[in-house]
């Protein structure tokens, strides 16, 4: 690689030099400069030596200098300007901001640049704080009870509709769950309230038949199955594609040679579909646990209010309510940045774990 | 003897017609009565899950005051079809200047987001050009890592987008997996077009919009729709950074009626307080309103969803 760059410069400054740009450049081989045949110029190569440094020059580079190729890319480079500046501004710049996360921050008077720093003191002061802990475990469980009873779920329903001989019928059914996937989080969560609320379809149903007081979007204890049921109202059916194009990527011989030689509908799902689902399932595994603390930020916090801070306070929404609302930007940063590194680490942990299943994972084993 | 088994398969009905049924391989066994009634009522299950709340909300905001006092709340069976609460709801007030400052937003950031993204996609697509590959890293690394929410927020705050309807669309503005998706459909287009193009004497520009992006309608219709539902659905964006309640969009208001029980200030006119319009017909209706842009959008562009995205996301 290293040897490569070397190559090219060299190159690069004998055409200024000699101001021959027009001499093709595949037929110079310029001798690497680190080669004893280097010093004794062109003629101490052989054929192959040459071929060799031919070769080792990247094809892309077709054989033209840096500036020429600027030159002639300038326009697409023009092009991707706009989306690199939105992302140097709105997502890199902000990684400097936190710094915060350093100092006793001081919203209306010094800001970022004047604000004291204070070292660690806010790490200090979230691991001191039992607060949080109570808030992690909290996102864990909620994390868990969505990972137990949402991610079977599409493949289930991606099964079933495998099954479905009708193309019609299918594309229907698809159509519809889908729908709740463009939603948004505050529609979805409107429409659970008019459904299970105190005033909602199934009160009002019970309410007629003698019974009375229910309402599950008030109950803190039934709150992460609430929010669970509401992630697979909402993206289940969104789900399912990526596992149909798992199943539909099945060679159909196997199936076939699996019921000539005797396998009834059962055993062909648990001997062929299955495993042609599980790198992908191992792969969806690996991203959602690496978003454990990711949960749908705007779900909860819509519900914050109605539930109650003690039953659904996660990271994110402690973040907010601790940084914007209570204006602790330092120790809020703090657990961001907290919430960013034990989020790489979970990555890192659920793919060595599918590696260790024999799977790829997000990134390949070497 | 395969021979044999072919010819004895059953020939279409009607019904496997109309269904647009595949035919059945030779080796597979024919379906139980169980199975297929299992099978049958778990789709009409599932299905009804998502149907059922939209259609009790739909038939709610159309019903008037005394069909809803007779169902006691919800209205499931509509007894009479009325647009009072529409008429209310848009002749002026909060609601309607919400819902302007939806599509507003959707249009405006649908077209900021298309074009960057776009170009962008374009303009990384070639695997030779300058700088490819610091450029692609620079936009892939924010897929892996993001600065958290309290350095972003003092930064939109810091450059003074608070209270602005920017603050609602750049912070967000691009998705770098849709630019990947973009990008992985304009690599496939064949190069052979394209230097033909080349050799006629056309520039980047004239290649992009004259040749790359009509053969990519498709694939352009649905990140198109993406970032439409995004700016439609957004809500939290919104809820940081806009304290005047007049720029406030369309998901601000229903969270505010419906989940918080407050009735913004304009938003239900003397109607509803002297009680000619159920209050809940409104809130219903409000609801309609956010629903319906995405529920009239998404089946035309539903068709390329899965070859799209698919194509796209293995590529990318």
């Amino acid at each position: 690689m290293e040897f490569d760059h070397g190559d090219r410069t060299v190159k690069a400054r004998t055409t200024v030099l000699n101001g021959t740009a027009g001499e093709p450049d595949a037929d110079v081989a310029v001798p690497p400069p680190r080669t004893a045949a280097g010093a004794g110029g062109r003629s101490g190569r052989t054929r192959r030596e040459r071929a060799r440094a031919r070769n080792r020059r990247p094809v892309t580079q077709g054989g033209i200098t840096r500036r020429r190729r600027f030159l002639r890319d300038r326009t697409l480079i023009l092009m991707t300007l706009p989306a690199i500046g939105l992302l140097l501004v709105f997502n890199y710049i902000p990684l400097l901001g936190n710094v915060v996360a350093f100092q006793d921050y001081d919203v209306y008077g010094a800001g970022m640049t004047g604000s004291p720093f204070v070292g660690l003191e806010n790490f200090q002061r979230i691991f001191d704080d039992y607060r949080f802990w109570e808030v992690l475990l909290n996102t864990l469980i909620i994390f868990a009870t969505q990972l137990l009873l949402f991610f079977p779920v599409p493949i289930l329903i991606a099964l079933l509709l495998n099954t479905v001989m009708s193309t019609r019928v299918r594309a229907w059914v698809q159509g519809i769950v889908y729908l709740p996937h463009f939603f948004s989080w505050v529609l979805v969560v409107t429409v659970f309230q008019q459904m299970f609320g105190g005033a909602g379809l199934v009160a009002q149903w019970l309410r007629d038949h003698g019974h009375g007081g229910f309402d599950l979007m008030t109950d803190p204890g039934f709150f992460k199955f609430l929010v669970t049921a509401q992630s697979v109202w909402k993206d289940a059916g969104w789900g399912v594609i990526v596992f149909l194009a798992a199943l539909a990527a099945v060679n159909t011989d196997l199936y076939e040679a699996a019921a000539v030689d005797g396998a009834n509908r059962w055993r062909r799902m648990w001997h062929v579909t299955l495993p042609a689902l599980r790198p992908v399932i191992a792969l969806l595994l690996v991203l959602r646990v690496g978003s454990a603390l990711n949960l749908d930020f705007e779900q909860i916090l819509l519900q914050r209010d109605q539930v109650g801070a003690s039953a659904s306070e996660v990271l994110d929404t402690y973040i907010w309510w601790t940084g914007i609302k209570t204006g602790d930007f330092g120790y809020a940063a703090a657990a961001g940045i907290f919430k960013g590194v034990f989020s790489v680490l979970m990555v890192l942990a659920a793919n060595k774990a599918a590696h260790m299943m024999g799977e790829q994972g997000v990134y390949a084993k070497k | 003897m395969t021979a044999t088994l072919m010819d004895q398969q059953p020939k279409e009905t009607p019904l496997q017609r109309a269904l647009r049924m595949e035919p059945r391989p030779v080796w597979e066994e024919e379906p139980t009565k169980a199975g297929l009634a299992f099978k049958g009522l778990g789709l009409t299950a599932i299905c009804a899950m998502v149907v059922v709340p939209l259609w009790v909300v739909i038939v709610t905001s159309l019903s008037d005051t005394r069909a809803i006092n007779a169902a006691g709340g919800l209205v499931v069976w509509p007894k009479s079809v009325t647009f009072v609460a529409y008429r209310e709801l848009l002749s002026g007030g909060a609601v309607t200047r919400a819902t302007l400052v939806s599509l507003g937003l959707t249009a405006v950031g649908t077209a900021v987001s298309m074009v960057v993204s776009v170009l962008c996609a374009y303009g990384l697509s070639r695997r030779d050009s300058f700088a490819h590959r610091p450029l692609l890293l620079t936009l892939m690394a924010t897929m892996f890592f993001g600065a958290g929410l309290i350095p972003t927020y003092l930064l939109v705050t810091g450059i003074g987008l608070s209270d602005s309807y920017w603050s609602m669309i750049l912070p967000s503005a691009i998705s770098v997996f849709n630019i990947l998706v973009l990008r992985g459909f304009f690599m496939d287009t064949a190069p052979e077009l394209i230097e033909a193009a080349r050799i006629d004497g056309a520039g980047e520009w004239r290649i992009l919009i004259q040749i790359v992006m009509p053969l990519s309608r498709a694939v352009l219709a649905v990140i198109a729709l993406f970032y439409a539902v995004g700016y439609w659905s957004q809500w939290f964006n919104a809820m940081l950074y806009i304290q005047d309640s007049e720029k406030y969009p369309l998901q601000m208001i229903l969270r505010q009626l419906v989940l918080q029980h407050q009735v913004p200030p304009g938003a239900m006119g003397s109607a509803v307080s002297s009680g000619t319009i159920n209050s809940l017909a409104v809130q219903m209706a409000v609801m309609v309103l956010a629903l319906i842009p995405i529920a009239v959008l998404s089946p035309f562009v539903q068709k390329h969803f899965q070859k799209g995205m698919l194509t796209g996301a293995v590529k990318g």
